[in-house]
């Protein structure tokens, strides 16, 4: 098999003196739908912040695409083709829709916006109503699918989702998860992908890793995973 | 009618000054949450380099006035633009993860340092220059005179700022500007590199600090190393009370200031313009501490 295109090896990240990752290894190929499960505060989106290199990782290192991209500073790493929908959605709240997503596309190909904007638009028509609203002002649900089209703005080879589902509608995170295969499929974008809804991620996704306290303590398929007793037991049918 | 006229007209001019300057406090809070102590000295320096610049092209035997002026700007936003940018890359970059208090500290060394740096260049006399654009423009039967030099100060500020708005309000530069204002991490992962923004708002409040010196310089055909404290403290007055991080606040807000600055010296006398400058800011901080136009911190998250 060929070189994986994302390879974290022994990734260490800490706040200050606490230690949120201890020691991560990942790999992600090219193509994939990968998810990541875990509960809160088990550093997930800690390891979605560090592969953008903020923070910084103390120890180990990412490869990118066979590129050591550890120490670069974190618009050279986007720079790379990653995009991300942070945790909170962080959209720019006093800017209007289209210049969200217009800063989406900073990175992205000279001439590319026109079809781009097409693309996101088409992927999410609320947006297309909102565009010249202010996105301060617009529910989670928006935001959130804002977040997701500024990340898509770049056409990037790998998309990060930090909890796309959080604070969703039922019928919105069916229409996220939807959106993330169509791209999966449609435009061949690798999603590496955290989430806390561990079925809808599990069902979705490749290939699937658990997280507990800064560690990866399973990985699997994810239909290997959802079947897991353990995983079961933890994710999809305790704490509910 | 006519002297308030008169006296309008000045405050509008002295107002666009402030104005210049405030805009660079307010941008620079706005951007990393800082006030930029050191600002003043920056208007200073662009002073003094529009002096110099005169001196040296009249050396070299050029006076025609149009191209002496135009060399003057230029030269002084330069040259100020190269300061503000050291500034920045030496006393407040290396301090951006520090407490807030360290930043602030550095800037008002930064600027004491910059006061006694243009003390030492230049000496510590105050240095005229003589009226490079004389006469007036009398209107209403010569009872309202305005002089040229206070005419073109309001013009340029007013082509400065609608400039000013387009760059911030329509470009991709300006986008990424006010994207960092509201997120720099977020701004970070979309590819901004942030700290050229942040330089490049130290290099425009600068430049515009910049046109303010030389106008002044222009007005009152005297200055020294020292105008830039409370030039500074006005402007920053103006900021604070148009609304931190607000660019029209800035602008209005340096405005008033200059009109209760000349109307006060022309109706109750000019001992005391600083008092009721002053008195303005403190009144704006009790009952509207957002100032005029800066936005109450409401958001929906």
């Amino acid at each position: 098999m060929s070189e994986p295109m994302l390879k974290v090896s022994g990734v260490h990240t800490f706040y200050g003196a606490i230690e949120a990752l201890k020691g991560i290894d990942i790999e992600i190929n090219a193509g994939e739908i990968v998810s990541l499960i875990g509960a809160n505060g088990a550093g997930k989106s800690t390891l979605l912040m560090t592969l953008c290199g903020s923070p910084r990782a103390r120890q180990g290192r990412v490869h990118f695409e066979g590129e050591d991209i550890t120490d670069l500073p974190t618009h050279e790493i986007v720079r790379r083709g990653i995009a991300q929908s942070p945790e909170g959605r962080r959209i720019f709240p006093r800017m209007s829709v289209l210049e969200n997503l217009q800063m989406g596309s900073i990175v992205a190909q000279p001439g590319s916006f026109d079809r781009e904007l097409e693309r996101v638009l088409t992927l999410f028509p609320r947006l297309k109503e909102r565009i010249a609203q202010r996105a301060g002002t617009m529910s989670g649900g928006e935001q959130q699918m804002l977040a997701i089209g500024r990340a898509l703005m770049s056409q990037p080879r790998l998309l990060l989702l930090d909890e796309p589902s959080l604070g969703l509608a039922p019928l919105i995170v069916k229409q996220i998860f939807s959106v993330i295969k169509e791209i999966n499929r449609e435009q061949k974008m690798t999603v590496f992908m955290v989430e806390q809804n561990a079925f809808h991620a599990l069902k979705l996704a490749h290939r699937g890793y658990v997280m507990v306290n800064g560690k990866i303590t399973m990985t699997g398929s994810g239909a290997a995973l959802l079947a897991d007793p353990e995983v079961r037991a933890a994710y999809l049918e305790g704490g509910h | 009618m006519e002297y308030f006229l008169q006296q309008l007209i000045n405050g509008l001019s002295l107002g666009a000054i402030y104005g210049l300057i405030a805009i660079g406090y307010t941008m620079v809070y706005g951007i990393i949450g800082m006030i930029n102590f050191a600002h003043g000295e920056i208007y200073m320096i662009g002073s003094f380099v529009a002096l110099i610049t005169f001196l040296a092209l009249g050396a070299l035997g050029i006076t025609w006035v149009p191209l002496a002026l135009v060399v003057m700007l230029a030269a002084s936003m330069l040259f100020t633009s190269v300061y503000g940018w050291t500034v920045e890359r030496i006393a407040y970059r290396p301090l951006r993860n520090s407490p807030r208090l360290a930043p602030l500290i550095s800037a008002i060394g930064m600027s004491i340092f910059l006061q006694n740096y243009m003390q030492i260049l230049q000496g510590a006399r105050s240095k005229p220059l003589q009226p490079i654009l004389p006469g007036n423009l009398t209107i209403l039967d010569g009872a309202v005179s305005v002089s040229y030099v206070r005419l073109a100060t309001i013009v340029l500020t007013l082509a400065l700022m609608i400039g000013f708005t387009i760059l911030i309000n329509k470009t991709s530069l300006g986008r990424a500007q006010r994207a960092c204002e509201q997120d720099k991490k977020m701004a970070g992962l979309l590819g901004v590199n942030v700290d050229r923004i942040i330089s490049l708002t130290f290099v425009m409040g600068a430049a515009l600090a910049a046109v303010a010196g030389m106008m002044v310089l222009l007005i009152y055909g005297v200055i020294d190393f020292y105008i830039g404290f409370l030039a500074g403290v006005k402007s920053f007055t103006a900021a604070v009370l148009g609304g931190v991080g607000s660019l029209p606040g800035a602008m209005l807000g340096g405005v008033v200031i200059g009109l209760i600055e000349s109307f006060w010296s022309g109706y109750v006398g000019s001992e005391w313009k600083d008092v009721a400058t002053f008195t303005l800011l403190v009144l704006v901080l009790i009952f509207r501490p957002t100032g005029l136009l800066g936005r109450p911190e409401i958001e929906k998250v």
